[in-house]
């Protein structure tokens, strides 16, 4: 039943920037790229370094801004578009529907890996001792050594900081996630450890769009592809 | 949710015909933490001013909803109402502590006062009071007698903020809150402020030149420019995609937000 529900909706999407730094130079990155994603369903962006993988999913986010089209996120069951809604619901919308986990960790510094993907869940409604177990719960499944856990992540290896990335993404049943590159920096064993976590997210019912290079776990998390690199806007 | 404050159209020119800013309009929510950034004489101070309550804007309007009343003018108050306002519902955090803290006042009397201000009269518990908060902003319970004056800069702002968060505000003020202080006070004051923030849901308006600060504290940011609201949006948004080209500008000066 639920496999047929369209959670993410990518309408005539269009993203140029503009530099003005350098005379106002235009970068067409796409153009007129749509695409729906359903509840439970893995979409894979693939296109050659450039072509604006991290761009689409960053726009998802409304970390970018796009030039033009909708991106409607199905919110607790309404259409909201998160291009054009006030600054408010976007962070509503992160906070209870949307998880990101970037391609570099970026966090607020000083604070303890565990809290930081504690703090996740106590923004989204857990009480703290409910978000805090399961923030042990992830980073343990995650291999993160638990010497760490009280460590801000500032220091710590690309491997461990993208596992404290992951855990931050997946710390809340989001009914959306959007996920860049989030193996890249792991070794075999990681890498098997956050697949099984994004295969179970994606059980649950999650609606998935990744971006990863890495074939193996590609094949392992998509159900199709989208090729960004299609959609270049001329120059 | 209402609107806590909202302003419409705010502008200011100073006597003498000088601009401070012109044509801010935006509504913040409970909880919400909005940042201002823009260049120096950009009118950051100045519409901090007009939205406080403490300069009366030439242009717009500033309303504000006190106790759940709904959106009320700020300026229509009586003089009473709004100093009531800004001792209760209200908290300015100045740059200068010196500005926000009386200097012949003990720490403790400087945090206790703003207790008796809302109608606290047992000495017992206002100092108990007084001493919790002192020692949620990291001052030593022994120093709780002592004179501001007494005091390290980050610590009197750490007084400061003790004094204003005493009386659980609903909105805080602040201009340039790490201004002053060197970088590694200014971590720990931001770790605290943003804790504060959050475990009290206060909403709060956070001027500043440093980009850093509202990556940290903010939800929202506006960029201004000659007195004008150039680009709002989320905060992480127009760092990362500035879309004017003064926010670009802004941006690509410093190394790394
Ligand atoms: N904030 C930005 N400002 C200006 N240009 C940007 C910005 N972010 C990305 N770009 C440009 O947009 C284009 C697409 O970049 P993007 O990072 O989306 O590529 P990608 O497909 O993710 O590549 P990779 O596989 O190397 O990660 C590039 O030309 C890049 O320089
Ligand atoms: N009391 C005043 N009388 C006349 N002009 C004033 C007064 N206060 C500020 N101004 C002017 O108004 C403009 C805006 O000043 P404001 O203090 O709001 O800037 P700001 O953005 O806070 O700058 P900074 O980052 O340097 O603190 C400036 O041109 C300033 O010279
Ligand atoms: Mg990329
Ligand atoms: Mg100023």
């Amino acid at each position: 039943m639920t496999q047929n529900l369209l959670k993410l909706r990518v309408q005539n999407l269009h993203k140029t920037f503009t530099l003005h730094g350098r005379g106002g130079i235009e970068l067409p990155v796409f153009q007129d790229v749509s695409f729906d994603v359903a509840s439970g369903e893995c979409v894979a962006l693939v296109g050659s370094s450039g072509s604006g993988k991290s761009t689409l999913l960053r726009s998802l986010y409304a970390n970018y801004l796009p030039s033009s089209g909708k991106i409607l996120i199905n919110h607790h069951g309404n259409w909201v578009d998160i291009a054009s809604v006030e600054a408010r619901t976007k962070l509503e919308i992160r906070r209870e529907t949307i998880g990101y986990v970037s391609q570099f960790l970026r966090v607020i510094p000083r604070i303890s890996s565990i809290d930081l993907v504690a703090e996740v869940a106590i923004a989204g409604g857990s009480p703290s001792e409910k978000a805090m177990e399961a923030a042990v719960g992830l980073l343990r499944r995650l291999n993160l050594p638990e010497h760490l856990w009280n460590v801000p992540p500032a220091t710590f290896s690309g491997g461990e900081q993208q596992r404290v990335n992951i855990a931050m993404g997946l710390v809340r049943p989001y009914s959306i996630l959007l996920l860049d590159e989030p193996t890249a920096s792991l070794d075999a064993v990681n890498r098997e450890a956050a697949i099984e976590l994004i295969l179970e997210a994606k059980k649950q019912g999650a609606a998935i769009v990744v971006i990863c290079h890495d074939e193996i776990a590609r094949d392992r998390l998509a159900d199709r592809l989208f090729d960004v690199s299609q959609f270049k806007a001329a120059a | 949710m209402n609107a806590l404050l909202e302003a419409q159209s705010v502008g200011h020119s100073y006597a003498g015909g000088q601009l401070g800013c012109e044509d801010v309009s935006f509504r913040l929510y409970p909880g919400e933490v909005l940042g201002v950034v823009g260049e120096s004489g950009s009118g950051k101070s100045t519409l901090l001013g007009c939205l406080s309550g403490m300069i009366e804007p030439s242009q717009g309007s500033v309303r504000f909803d006190a106790g759940g009343q709904g959106l009320r003018d700020v300026f229509s108050l009586s003089e009473p109402e709004r100093r009531l306002l800004m001792r209760t519902d209200w908290g300015i955090v100045r740059q200068n502590p010196r500005d926000g803290l009386r200097m012949n006042v003990s720490a403790g009397g400087n945090v206790g006062e703003r207790l008796m201000a809302v109608g606290a009269r047992n000495y017992t518990e206002i100092r108990g009071e007084a001493l919790d908060w002192l020692t949620r902003v990291e001052i030593p319970s022994g120093r709780i007698d002592d004179l501001p004056r007494t005091f390290s800069g980050g610590m009197q702002q750490r007084v400061q903020i003790a004094r204003i968060l005493v009386s659980k505000p609903r909105l805080v003020f602040m201009d340039e809150p790490t201004g002053g202080l060197d970088v590694s006070v200014q971590a720990r004051l931001l770790d605290l402020l943003r804790g504060l923030v959050r475990d009290l849901g206060v909403a709060a308006v956070v001027v500043t030149h440093d980009l850093a600060v509202v990556r940290l504290l903010s939800d929202r940011l506006m960029v201004m420019r000659q007195g004008r609201v150039v680009e709002s949006g989320l905060t992480d948004q127009v760092l990362d995609d500035p879309q004017h080209p003064y926010s670009q500008l802004l941006v690509s000066s410093v190394l790394q937000a």
